[in-house]
């Protein structure tokens, strides 16, 4: 059995195989993994007896269900208005140069992955970002490549 | 029921509480502009053009899915309600191509029908285009994403009617799309390609893939012998695309049109529909006679029709471990099409490789039962192409066929003569009641009991019908069989497919024998048939079924002369060796998604 296959298994074990359990059983299934490969999703779809292109059609419409293979951390940026006022830009152009990577991208050794996010409800102390579930607000350059560093010399592991 | 006052366009109304606000005006006479909209089938306000203006509310509400509530003041048709529903459809011509002209929808598209009672005069708003994959990888049904304009039918009746789950949204806003996912082919999904989704598409995003081109070339063609058969349900809605109503019975008219065409020989599937019901009666006595005489063997009861291609590759997909249950028998066009590749070209004197054998049906997945491996012997396609009802339409559209004003023509022998009993075919419960015609009489030496040959039960278009027919005093060689009672079902519509499935999974299942066809109602809603399909009209078209059976003098199908004939120059015997050669079939296990 792939390692997937019993995430799966476990997943349903632990939420239940109906059709309203959908959603925590691709949520585990993003913790673990990242994200969901077709593989995942047609493997969710027979655990639960679904079709799978529901499960793909729910996978797709959720921002935070990511379905292309991501890094071991993902960072995202607030691109909506506030945060583009204060800054964001000149955060992103930070990020890329740190990793080496653009917006959408995820870098070679597949430690980061680079999204932009719609807002974060931290607007009053934007810029903000988002790595993995953790939030980062008041950002400028100099605190972004700190914070990046302690997560690269963690060899891309959280801190 | 408790009853609601409401006022519509300042008229004072009373309906039964729970009435939404949309069938409230339809039933006081006043028509609102809708678009998404399916009575009973189809309800989720997804495109809000049927909007209205509730006084006190602060915006406007999609009739379809608001309820009428007590003291409710509407206005259907105030400024703002118009302004905004014009809005509205304008916003959905922006991500829509309008290349009306080379549409095949054209003159016949509900957008089309908004647009002739909204008169837009200039489109304020164009923009970036959503969507342009166009999938043709499947053999029956084509989806072009550019066309479609999110009004999600298809997902209902792929969901909810069907239970097969492949067209779904994906993404979201802009983006989103329907369709199996995103790297799947239809070709190459679990699509059953019954075209239901089709039949409900209000535009040219979902369509048949359109094979009238080849048959114009086998027409054309000097060195070919062109022969065209024609399934049961097809005469019984042909005549709608000619503007007769729904019901209207065109046989004669549908053969002259087919001959005018160019056609050299004009059959009926409607023959092999008799044949099928030797066959399939033959096959169902011998697993009912081991099922009681060898108690020690496993007897596969019940046993399964198989006419309904849609039908058989949901349960290739769904059940692959239940497939002996379905009877070996090939559909009634693919044993035509053997026969005339055989029996008929020896007959005649003519090379198969130049017979080209053309079926006019109601239904888009036999567009890919031709193409499945089985249905070849000798090296030659049992039948060459596949046009639906619609198609067969165009064609006489295309060729000036003056089809209201046709004399009545004739179907061609010997494969054109049929019983009453194989014109039920194009309904549901009609494969059983034929079948059972045959079998109580094989068994008995006695008529099936029931006014005019019918078992009530199994007509109409509930999702699950059942019936029993006991068996007494029969003849020396079933006598194992006295007393038994006899139990059936039929279904209609893939859902109710899977209860019965369900059952013989689990060992509960009740029944000697079940017939499943792949769409609601049979074959005459099959998803080739014409537009519009609701219930009304299944039922018209239902009750012609049944005039066409009724009218005939022979109404059993082992009383058709020309199938004894075939089985005593040709085949031999039901079940014999040339029958399984050339009628019947095997089946493929297919993975679930």
């Amino acid at each position: 059995m792939y390692p997937v296959t019993e995430l799966i298994k476990n997943l349903a074990d632990q939420h239940g195989r109906s059709r309203h359990n959908l959603l925590p059983i691709l949520q585990g299934v993003v913790e673990q993994e990242r994200y969901l490969s077709e593989f995942s999703m047609i493997e969710i779809a027979r655990e639960l007896d679904l079709p799978a292109s529901e499960v793909y059609g729910t996978a797709t419409f959720y921002s935070f269900l990511e379905y292309k293979k991501m890094g071991k951390n993902i960072i995202r940026i607030c691109k909506t208005i506030t945060c583009s006022m204060k800054g964001k830009n000149q955060i992103v152009k930070t990020i890329e140069e740190m990793l080496k990577i653009n917006v959408g991208e995820t870098t070679p050794d597949g430690n980061f992955s680079l999204l932009q996010t719609n807002c974060l409800g931290f607007c009053h102390k934007a810029p903000a970002m988002l790595i993995n579930y953790e939030v980062y607000t008041d950002l400028t350059p100099e605190k972004v490549r700190e914070i990046l560093t302690k997560y690269i010399n963690n060899k891309g592991k959280e801190v | 029921m408790a009853m609601i006052n409401l006022t519509i366009n300042n008229k004072a109304i009373q309906v039964e509480e729970g009435t939404t606000i949309f069938e409230a005006a339809k039933l006081n006479n006043i028509l609102i502009p809708h678009f998404c909209y399916m009575e009973n089938v189809h309800q989720i306000g997804s495109c809000r053009i049927c909007v209205v203006e509730v006084e006190g509310g602060k915006t406007l509400m999609a009739s379809c899915v608001t309820a009428a509530t007590e003291g409710m003041i509407v206005h259907t048709n105030s400024e703002r309600v118009r302004s905004v529903r014009k809005v509205i459809f304008e916003l959905m011509l922006s991500d829509h191509p309008k290349e009306c002209l080379s549409c095949w929808r054209n003159q016949n598209c509900e957008l089309q029908d908004l647009g002739n009672l909204i008169q837009l005069t200039e489109f304020r708003y164009e923009g970036a285009k959503s969507k342009d994959v166009i999938d043709s990888s499947s053999p029956s049904i084509v989806r072009d994403s550019s066309k479609c304009i999110l009004c999600r039918r298809c997902v209902t009746v792929c969901n909810e009617i069907q239970g097969v789950g492949l067209m779904n949204p994906h993404h979201r806003g802009f983006s989103t799309f329907i369709g199996p996912s995103e790297d799947e082919l239809l070709g190459e999904s679990v699509c059953t390609n019954c075209g239901q989704c089709v039949l409900v598409c209000p535009v040219g995003a979902l369509k048949e893939k359109d094979t009238t081109a080849v048959v114009w070339e086998a027409l054309y063609d000097k060195t070919k012998t062109v022969v065209v058969q024609t399934a049961p349900a097809v005469r019984a809605a042909l005549g709608e695309i000619f503007l007769y109503d729904p019901g209207t019975l065109v046989t004669g008219k549908m053969a002259a049109a087919l001959h005018h065409l160019g056609f050299d020989y004009v059959f009926d599937t409607n023959f092999a529909a008799d044949l099928t019901i030797m066959e399939e009666g033959s096959e169902f006595l011998a697993r009912v006679k081991n099922a009681f005489t060898a108690p020690g063997e496993k007897a596969v009861l019940p046993m399964i029709t198989s006419c309904s291609p849609g039908w058989i590759k949901f349960m290739e997909h769904r059940y692959p471990d239940q497939l002996d249950h379905l009877s070996s028998c090939k559909s009634p066009h693919m044993m035509l099409g053997a026969l005339t590749k055989s029996y008929f070209a020896e007959k005649m004197s003519i090379d198969p490789a130049n017979l080209f054998v053309v079926s006019v049906m109601p239904c888009t997945a036999k567009k890919f039962e031709i193409t499945r491996p089985e249905m070849y012997n000798d090296g030659f396609a049992n039948v060459d192409a596949v046009i639906t009802t619609r198609e067969l339409g165009r064609m006489i559209k295309d060729a000036g066929i003056d089809f209201r004003n046709l004399a009545d023509g004739e179907f061609d022998s010997p494969l054109g003569l049929s019983t009453g009993a194989a014109d039920i075919f194009g309904t549901t419960g009609g494969v059983m009641e034929a079948a059972l015609r045959t079998v109580y009489e094989l068994v008995t030496g006695r008529e099936l009991p029931g006014v005019k040959l019918h078992i009530k039960p199994l007509a109409g278009l509930n999702s699950i019908k059942t019936a029993e027919v006991k068996i007494e005093n029969p003849l020396p060689q079933f006598k194992f069989l006295n007393g038994v009672t006899v139990k059936v079902a039929v279904t209609s519509g893939l859902k109710g497919a899977s209860v019965l499935l369900d059952q013989i999974k689990n060992g509960t299942s009740p029944y000697h024998f079940i017939e499943i066809m792949g769409c609601p109602g049979g074959c005459i809603s099959g998803g080739g048939q014409p537009r519009p399909v609701n219930d009304a009209i299944r039922t018209r078209r239902l009750e012609a079924i049944y005039r066409e059976d009724e009218g005939k003098l022979i109404r059993k199908s082992h009383e058709n002369q020309d199938v004894m004939l075939l089985y005593r120059d040709f085949l031999g015997v039901p079940l014999g060796h040339k029958s399984h050669e050339l009628l019947h079939t095997v089946y493929t296990q297919r993975s679930k998604n």
